[in-house]
């Protein structure tokens, strides 16, 4: 289980709005949905190296040019609201 | 024009490269079917009918030579991103959504690419069924009542119901194979890297891939010929050369061995999905191949990892939509009144529900426990596979656990429905290459079998694909 406080914490960390019928909800689904993944738990894998790309690439670079990339216009177009050619947010809190 | 529906996308491509049939009367053949059927089946958010006919104008009007799959009408699965058409990802956060850009697997197919529309899915391509979409579900075109699987949910019954030739679909768990299972159509989910991620938007980075969805395997390998290649603005892309998938697909599967995954065909699998898979296994047999059991010890370890790992890695990518630069905007006095309520207001169930679940994972004191864990879950998994194809030159085994399932059955049970992908969700976290072909009917409906091969292995599995479609008799037929 997952307790409505665990929920309403996480759902802060992701800055996600829940309405209170969402964290009652969401607190049984999660806790099934942990219950069922928990079995990874029991297999010792002290020794075994992580995975995080199955082809094992690392640090893949391109020469760091310029390209005829998107004009600050354009990158704008689809903001929701604008000010000053920059992205505008309601007051940082 | 209703006798080039008939037609296969191989097909018709031939009779468009030799102006024997303009790709102006192949789109409005496409066209027109799709306002005959998409009230029924609801496979697209969006239809271009006006932008099919320009482009295929523009094929038409080009001098020299067409490459071997111009012109041939495509459904676009709503993710990739397409400039200046809406991209909405099945959900209600990007209604409005016009990319700046096309998605490089579009590009590379080439210029003036023939688009039908953007097909439906699950939200964000998170779902089995495409009942998560914001924009209603999709139906199955076999049996309108059920789902067409999902999340490449609108790709597989657009092909299914020759709305567009075929169809791109994306597959993080099994998003291009199972839907294609239910649907009687194929499905390829390529090696990871293999197709250009660039303009996609983002579900799990290390697991999401772009797959073709056709009418048979041949249409597939196609396809995927216009699709593969090396990419730089895609950093996961593999830099290893694209082979001809045309050129090996009727070798037959004489003197190959192939695996039958023990695994994935016992509990939890329906008898009429295991019948189909045995006697298909068997036809193999008596076309040349060796069939034996093979075993992936940590398979139940699978589904787990992966609802640790693709949440995780939603919750990290789905950050970006914070109402700031792109979609939906809830206005709020503060920033993160906004980005809550933004997030709230646009994100669906199923998002909502793994944007927690990975955040969750990914917090203090969780970490080691499960995304680390999960991480070396995925090791042993791709041990297993080393291990298996050491005996195997490919694996065998359903697709999905059942056939096609009616709308609403699982919409309440997250977990009934995480359960479609137990079968295909191991390809994905090994990042090796996987396809769904039909291997028969089982109450009426399609069921697929899958073949999976080492990675870069795509010509051996079509190529075996190719052969399951010869001994199964299962031949596409337009639904509804």
């Amino acid at each position: 289980m997952i307790s409505e406080e665990q929920v309403r914490h996480v759902a802060n960390l992701a800055r996600l709005g829940l309405t209170a019928e969402e964290v009652k909800k969401m607190s049984g689904q999660l806790g099934a949905i942990l219950e069922s993944i928990e079995k990874i738990g029991e297999l010792d894998l002290s020794d075994v190296p992580p995975t995080s790309n199955p082809l094992n690439l690392t640090n893949v670079f391109r020469p760091d040019e310029p390209r005829g990339e998107l004009s600050p216009e354009e990158a704008l177009s689809t903001a929701p609201e604008t000010a000053d050619n920059q992205f505008a947010v309601p007051r940082i809190d | 024009m209703a006798g080039l529906l008939e037609l296969t996308a191989y097909e018709l491509a031939q009779k468009i490269r030799s102006r024997e049939v303009s790709a102006q009367e192949a789109a409005e053949a496409a066209n027109e079917r799709v306002e005959a059927v998409e009230p029924e089946v609801k496979a697209f958010i969006t239809t271009t009918p006006e932008l099919t006919l320009a482009r295929a104008a523009e094929v038409d009007a080009r001098n020299g030579n067409l490459k071997p799959w111009d012109g041939v009408p495509l459904a676009v699965k709503d993710v990739l991103s397409t400039r200046g058409v809406r991209t909405t990802c099945g959900s209600r956060i990007l209604e409005n959504f016009e990319p700046l850009y096309d998605a490089s697997a579009l590009v590379n197919f080439g210029e003036n690419l023939v688009m039908v529309g953007k097909a439906n899915m699950d939200e964000f391509a998170m779902g089995s069924s495409t009942e998560n979409s914001a924009y209603g579900p999709t139906r199955n075109p076999w049996d309108l009542s059920r789902v067409p699987g999902g999340s490449s949910g609108g790709s597989a019954a657009a092909v299914a119901a020759g709305e567009g030739w075929w169809a791109l679909g994306t597959d993080t768990g099994g998003s291009v194979r199972q839907p294609a299972a239910l649907c009687g159509i194929v499905g390829l989910k390529p090696t990871y890297g293999r197709v250009s991620r660039h303009g996609l938007v983002a579900f799990a980075s290390s697991l999401d891939q772009v797959g073709p969805m056709t009418r048979d395997v041949r249409d597939a390998a196609l396809l995927l010929q216009a699709v593969a290649g090396h990419d730089p603005h895609d950093s996961t892309s593999a830099n290893v050369e694209v082979p001809d998938y045309l050129s090996e697909l009727e070798g037959g599967v004489s003197g190959l061995r192939i695996g039958l995954v023990g695994e994935m065909m016992g509990e939890g699998i329906d008898p009429g999905v295991r019948e189909v898979v045995e006697r298909i296994a068997g036809e193999l047999e008596e076309a040349g191949a060796s069939v034996g059991e093979a075993h992936l010890p940590h398979q139940e370890y699978a589904l787990p990892a992966y609802y640790i790992i693709a949440p995780a890695e939603v919750s990290s990518n789905l950050a970006r939509f914070d109402g700031v630069r792109y979609g939906l905007r809830v206005p709020a006095e503060g920033v993160h009144e906004m980005y809550r309520r933004t997030r709230e207001e646009g994100f669906g169930d199923e998002a909502k529900r793994r944007i927690m679940l990975g955040t969750y994972a990914l917090s203090t004191g969780y970490y080691e426990a499960y995304y680390g864990q999960a991480q070396k879950v995925r090791t042993k998994i791709i041990e297993d596979f080393r291990s298996a194809f050491s005996q195997f030159d490919l694996l065998l085994s359903p697709t999905a656990p059942t056939v096609a399932f009616e709308v609403g059955a699982k919409v309440d049970d997250p977990l009934a429905m995480y359960y479609q992908d137990v079968c295909s969700i191991p390809a994905n976290l090994a990042g090796i290459p996987a396809i769904s072909v039909p291997g028969g009917l089982s109450e009426g409906l399609p069921v697929g079998v899958q073949l999976m091969g080492d990675h870069f292995t795509e010509p051996l599995i079509l190529r075996a694909a190719r052969a399951v479609e010869e001994v199964s008799g299962f031949e596409y037929e337009m639904k509804p």
